[in-house]
């Protein structure tokens, strides 16, 4: 396996989807190859940074108008 | 009834329908501003206009509450609400003409290298298809500053609209892969190549903001 392969297989690793063939090639070119082991280690931190950006929310009126028919609809409803 | 396969969420999901029902309007709060981000940006898939997909998310949101009764626990309460949101945001398509199913926005987002195939030796090298340069380092405490979120954010507006959502879902609200093709109706296979495409090119934005390299430049 070369570098370029392994860099298309890193999702399918991650997910779990190679086969045992692959997945074996794929973690004996990652013991081997120190630039493939970051690359590997930055899709993860990626993954980490992804998780930890903070939600958009609606803009103020539309979240306010929201909330406003949340109490209706819990008045009505109690 | 209990459903069997989600052994943590169902409990956590029974509180919170529970919190809805007493109002608890802290609860609903902060499902709107968890959950209404990636909400838009799925339902503008399907949708002509910015405005029509706030509507939509609105509207979901009332319909989430008029239907409460409703929920069943078969899946989490998050599919469920999502499923209401696809369905919204289709039949508001229709009424617009303005259908757009998602297959057909591919185009070009399934192709080619993820990663600049200049970064990597051609025949002529001695390792053909191994790094010229191993990718550099970033800083062992990454820090999520502001300034990393902007770089994500730009990342994530570059992205071609099915790998954006994809990317949402998955990375950014945690769906799991079977979600994520079932809400998109798409295979296993197209969703994980979209989320391959799209992490990466998330990976070469930080990249590039942690070692001051612009994006995709090496041998352009």
């Amino acid at each position: 396996m070369t570098c370029e392969e392994f860099v298309e297989l890193v999702t399918a690793y991650l997910e779990g989807t190679l086969t045992p063939a692959q997945r074996a090639a794929f973690e004996e070119h990652l013991e081997v190859c120190p630039g493939c082991d970051t690359y590997l280690d930055q899709i993860r931190a990626t993954i980490d940074v992804l998780g930890a950006v903070p939600p958009e929310s609606l803009h103020g009126t539309a979240r306010q108008r929201l909330l406003d028919a949340f109490s209706d609809w819990s008045a009505g409803s109690a | 009834m209990a459903s069997p396969g989600r052994p943590d969420g169902e409990p956590r999901d029974r509180a919170l329908v529970a919190s809805l029902r007493a109002g608890d309007e802290q609860a609903f709060a902060d499902l709107v501003d968890g959950w209404s981000g990636s909400m838009l940006r799925l339902a503008r898939h399907h949708v002509a206009t910015e405005a029509a997909a706030e509507e939509v998310v609105q509207d979901t949101w009332l319909a989430v509450l008029t239907g409460l009764d409703r929920f069943r626990g078969q899946a989490s309460f998050r599919t469920w609400v999502y499923r209401i949101l696809v369905n919204q945001a289709k039949t508001r398509g229709v009424r617009d003409r303005r259908t757009v199913p998602f297959a057909s926005l591919a185009g070009g987002d399934e192709d080619g290298p993820t990663v600049d195939p200049s970064r990597f030796q051609g025949p002529e090298g001695p390792h053909p298809g191994g790094w010229r340069q191993f990718p550099q380092e970033w800083p062992e405490d990454v820090v999520l500053t502001q300034e990393v979120h902007e770089v994500v954010h730009r990342a994530l507006d570059t992205l071609p609209p099915r790998q954006r959502v994809v990317v949402a879902l998955r990375d950014l609200e945690g769906f799991e892969a079977d979600e994520v093709s079932d809400l998109l109706e798409i295979s296993a296979g197209n969703q994980r190549v979209l989320l391959h495409r799209g992490r990466s090119v998330v990976r070469a934005h930080l990249e590039s903001y942690y070692t001051a390299a612009p994006v995709g430049s090496a041998g352009r």
